[in-house]
């Protein structure tokens, strides 16, 4: 008589009761693949919340293994995980929070030549990554397959995020054209990073991903939305696609994946500020 | 219930509590034509307060509550054009 077990009727009736989701909702969430690019820090709520909602398909890309460090903000994974793959780690948490959901895992790290076929079966990705690199890779990845990324990146006490819809907004290279160069943003194993930031920003994240699918709302496209934890603010920076980028723009120079070769790893969030000046120029 | 409403579907969730009355009978009205009518049968009391108010807020119209005997309620409901 429904299209649900009673098992999921009960799970998700919160979901259901909503006017935006109801059963016809959750179906487009049971159907959805969703991919997660990092089982760190972001990736741990955002992973946690898609399954947690029914996303019928999640997977996981990580290389690594988890290292106690970790444990401070990376919620998927235990202290007796240490030293397992951190892709096997998140598959036993999702799976323990939601059997319901199929959780496919990626033990490698995204290059050029595995990108593609990575992305390829997913409806939306989640950028969860931790360096440059991965994330202009999966940003250019993204704009050549048609894929929505949802981004964000956390330093300090500071998250940014804004998610791309290829060629109905910006990309990532609209606002940043190319990697700072090594060294001029510092890695959170440098800088530090409060555990909660991730949380927030990769459970904002996780919401992004949920409004693609059910096709509500307004996303955050052609938004950069910034968090001061500090401050206990929120910020909005308004962006609009770049004609001349060189992934996205009309007449594009980068047609084919690049990888940079950055020597440490460098993450994106306090690049906030360089991307107001770009804007308020 | 005015006697010329035609009941497209019957809905029978004696047992059921709430929240799962309204779900249910929101997962089945969703797979009804707009403008058809849907019969809910329940049990549980607050039902008869909570279904017709959750209905009315996703705008279906609440035709009735009736009591049908012996601890049972019948809902009308039509879904919203």
């Amino acid at each position: 008589m429904f299209r649900f077990t009673e098992e999921e009727i009960r799970r998700y009736s919160r979901n259901i009761i909503l006017q935006e989701v109801g059963g016809i909702g959750q179906q487009k969430l049971k159907d959805a693949k969703v991919l997660v690019v990092g089982a760190g820090g972001l990736g741990s709520p955002a992973a946690f919340y898609l399954a947690a909602a029914g996303v019928g398909t999640i997977g996981i890309v990580d290389d690594d293994v988890v290292d106690l460090s970790n444990l401070q903000r990376q919620i998927l994974h235990r202290t007796e995980d240490v030293g397992t793959p951190k892709v096997d780690s998140a598959a036993r948490a999702l799976s323990a929070l939601n059997p319901g959901v199929q959780v496919k895992t990626y033990r490698t790290r995204l290059g050029a030549g595995n990108v593609m076929d990575i992305i390829r079966e997913y409806d939306v990705i989640v950028d969860g990554v931790d360096n440059f690199s991965t994330r202009y890779l999966l940003n250019d990845a993204c704009v050549m397959a048609g894929k929505p990324l949802v981004d964000a990146g956390i330093l300090r006490w500071d998250g940014m995020m804004m998610t791309i819809k290829p060629r109905e907004g910006p990309c990532y290279r609209c606002i940043f054209p190319e990697p700072p160069p090594p060294g001029v943003i510092p890695s959170c194993q440098e800088a530090g990073v409060i555990g909660a930031i991730a949380g927030v920003m990769g459970t904002l994240q996780a919401l992004e991903a949920i409004k693609l699918i059910l096709g509500v709302g307004e996303t955050l496209t052609g938004r950069l939305l910034l968090f001061d934890a500090l401050e206990g603010r929120f910020r909005q920076v308004n962006a609009a696609r770049d004609p001349n980028c060189p992934v996205c723009g009309d007449h594009p120079t980068i047609t084919e994946l690049v990888e940079y070769d950055l020597a440490c790893d460098l993450p994106f969030g306090v690049a906030a500020g360089s991307a107001e000046r770009k804007i308020e120029q | 219930m005015p006697e010329d409403v035609q009941v497209h579907r019957e809905l029978d969730l004696k047992g059921e509590v709430c929240p799962y009355t309204f779900v249910k009978s929101k997962l089945i009205l969703e797979t009804m034509a707009p403008g058809e009518v849907l019969r809910v049968i329940v049990d549980y009391p607050p039902a008869t307060g909570n279904v017709p108010r959750s209905m009315e807020s996703e705008g279906h119209k609440v035709l009735a509550v009736n009591p049908a005997g012996d601890g049972v309620w019948e809902i009308i409901v039509r879904k919203k054009d």
